[in-house]
């Protein structure tokens, strides 16, 4: 083995040397928790980090500068927060349903955690090798709709219930678009492993790397399954479930201390998860971006991919106005939902093509029924410039 | 009896039983859904992957949610007095017996006894989807025509028909 080798499959090989320290009776045990014990420390320091890179830009974004009183630059403030919520006093409201109220953030947090199991993070880094793996993800991530459900619900308040209510629908609404353009991935991949998704889209054209983000198809889905991920991960512009503004933090209003952490800590890791799988669907999972960057190991190649993801997030958070539940709905229905359509079919037009035919066809096929259907849906609106008015 | 199954079986009936027997109607709704996640278990524990994961997406997913709204719609969800069992728990109880009993009564009559799979082997997805779109393509696409007809008809039932709605508007004036 070469060094670069070694420094590719360095978590693999140390995975395996651990295990064999073991006895032989615990060797499965002690396998799956060497596998386990680093997702659940790994993505939570990760949550750290993106709690103070998003306060921090969001401050720049919005001409002020961000928390900056714990250690230099403010880089403890994650360690603030953590104490802060470990210490408050955690109430729970005296008409709550006290068993469903405290078991919300646990499904939650538990559902999330689930989904990381299938996630490729480097060459040979599964925890698990399922055979659908992107069925499990979604299996698994339609299931967090039952936690804000009871989480809701169990709150008795009506902010809460709204809150929950508006969570719901457009959970179930946006999880259309994201599956079906996840499928246009599947489809061109042939298999739902997301380890051989993985190596499909293995490969090089003189320096650029055959990723499906790169074709026609693949960019129109690629977004799609963006915006869709946003929506599902209740972020900014598609945070009315939380909506500060209007229902004061939607579901989780009456949870404090660290059930909210809980849910905060949810919310993030379904973010990383989503953009994971968005990675491996459409970025090349963990491959090098460039065939003279494949020395670089494959593991940092995955992470880097996910804070740029994270930095993305951030970015469209700090400069986005939020929806109106209408809009929302519109956007999800009678936009996305065609447009992953339209998709699949450029996809199977892809699919049955050959040479510089399927480009055009594959382009056409996406481009024609965009524009058609974006001016089909500003066709009766009247785009004025704005006037504003001040008070005198 | 292994673990594996045992597991599973627990948190279906444990579920099973909670579901017809409390007496808040949200609380039998997520005791429903932990039953759907119980066969989801079960499922994988015989091999069925696909039709595990498949199982958690429709029913924990979409149904056990469909059914929750519609608690929540009919005023279900208000909450009851202290006992934590439905005071009918026992013809709960009774009805599902006799849904046992007849569907244990079927099964047993049936010719599957005779070669029951003695061993757990798993399939690959690739020979289910094969087999969905050669052998099995008619059937669906029957559901596909199905499920098409329902959502048409979901749209027409949601839908407001304007002149409707702007004379009720005039009546209210």
């Amino acid at each position: 083995m070469s060094s670069i080798q070694i420094a590719d499959q360095i978590f693999v090989l140390l995975k395996h040397w651990l295990v064999g320290r073991v006895p032989v009776s615990l060797q499965p045990v002690v396998g799956i928790l060497i596998t386990v014990i680093p997702i659940i420390c790994v993505f939570p320091a990760l949550f750290a980090i993106t709690t103070i890179l998003e306060r921090k830009g969001l401050g720049r974004i919005q001409n002020r500068y961000g928390p900056n009183r714990t250690g230099p630059f403010g880089i403890l403030q994650p360690l603030a927060d953590g104490v802060k919520a470990l210490t408050k006093e955690d109430i729970i409201p005296a008409n709550a349903d006290k068993v469903v109220h405290f078991f919300a953030p646990v499904v939650l947090v538990m559902l999330v955690f689930l989904a990381y199991a299938v996630l490729p993070m480097g060459r040979n880094m599964a925890a698990v090798d399922l055979d659908c793996g992107v069925l499990f993800f979604f299996a698994i991530g339609s299931g967090t709709e039952v936690a804000v459900f009871m989480a809701g619900w169990s709150s008795r308040n009506k902010y809460a219930l709204l809150g929950a209510m508006r969570a719901i629908a457009q959970m179930i609404s946006y999880e259309i678009p994201l599956i079906l353009s996840a499928v246009a991935a599947i489809m061109i991949a042939g298999t739902l492993n997301l380890q051989q998704i993985v190596t499909q889209q293995a490969g090089y054209s003189g320096i650029f790397p055959h990723w499906y983000v790169f074709t026609p198809w693949g960019f129109a889905a690629f977004l799609l399954f963006i915006i869709s991920a946003t929506a599902e991960s209740n972020r900014s512009p598609f945070d009315l479930p939380e909506g500060e503004s209007e229902i004061i933090a939607g579901y989780y209003i009456e949870y404090s201390g660290f059930k909210f952490a809980l849910f905060f800590l949810g919310e993030y890791l379904g973010m990383f998860s989503i953009s994971a799988i968005a990675i491996t669907l459409f970025l090349g999972g963990w491959a090098a971006p460039f065939s003279f960057l494949t020395w670089v190991p494959s593991w940092l190649w995955f992470f880097a991919k996910l804070v740029t993801m994270i930095l993305c997030f951030i970015w469209v958070r700090g400069t986005l106005p939020r929806l109106r539940q209408d809009q929302l709905m519109n956007f999800a229905w009678k936009f996305m939902l065609p447009m992953a359509l339209v998709v699949l079919t450029s996809a199977a037009c892809w699919r049955y093509t050959e040479g510089w035919q399927r480009w055009a066809i594959s382009f056409l096929v996406v481009i024609i029924p965009y524009s058609w259907l974006g001016h089909g849906m500003m066709s009766n609106r009247k785009l004025e410039q704005r006037k504003y008015r001040f008070a005198e | 009896m292994n673990l594996s199954f045992l597991i599973p079986a627990i948190i279906l009936l444990v579920g099973a039983a909670a579901a017809n027997t409390l007496r808040n109607l949200v609380h039998c709704v997520l005791a429903l859904t932990l039953a759907f996640a119980g066969f989801a278990l079960l499922y994988f524990g015989l091999g069925a992957e696909f039709l595990g994961l498949v199982q958690l997406l429709v029913y924990v997913g979409a149904v056990a949610i469909l059914i929750a709204f519609t608690v929540l719609l009919t005023g279900g969800g208000t909450a009851g007095e202290q006992t934590v069992l439905s005071p009918r728990w026992l013809q709960g109880f009774l009805l599902a017996g006799a849904m046992f009993l007849l569907l244990g009564y079927g099964i047993s009559k049936s010719r599957f006894t005779a070669h029951a799979a003695t061993s757990v082997r798993s399939y690959p997805v690739s020979l289910i989807g094969d087999a969905l779109i050669t052998s099995y393509a008619l059937p669906l696409e029957m559901l596909g025509v199905l499920l098409t007809v329902a959502t048409i008809g979901g749209v027409v039932l949601a839908i407001r028909e304007p002149r409707q709605a702007s004379q009720s508007v005039k009546v209210d004036q």
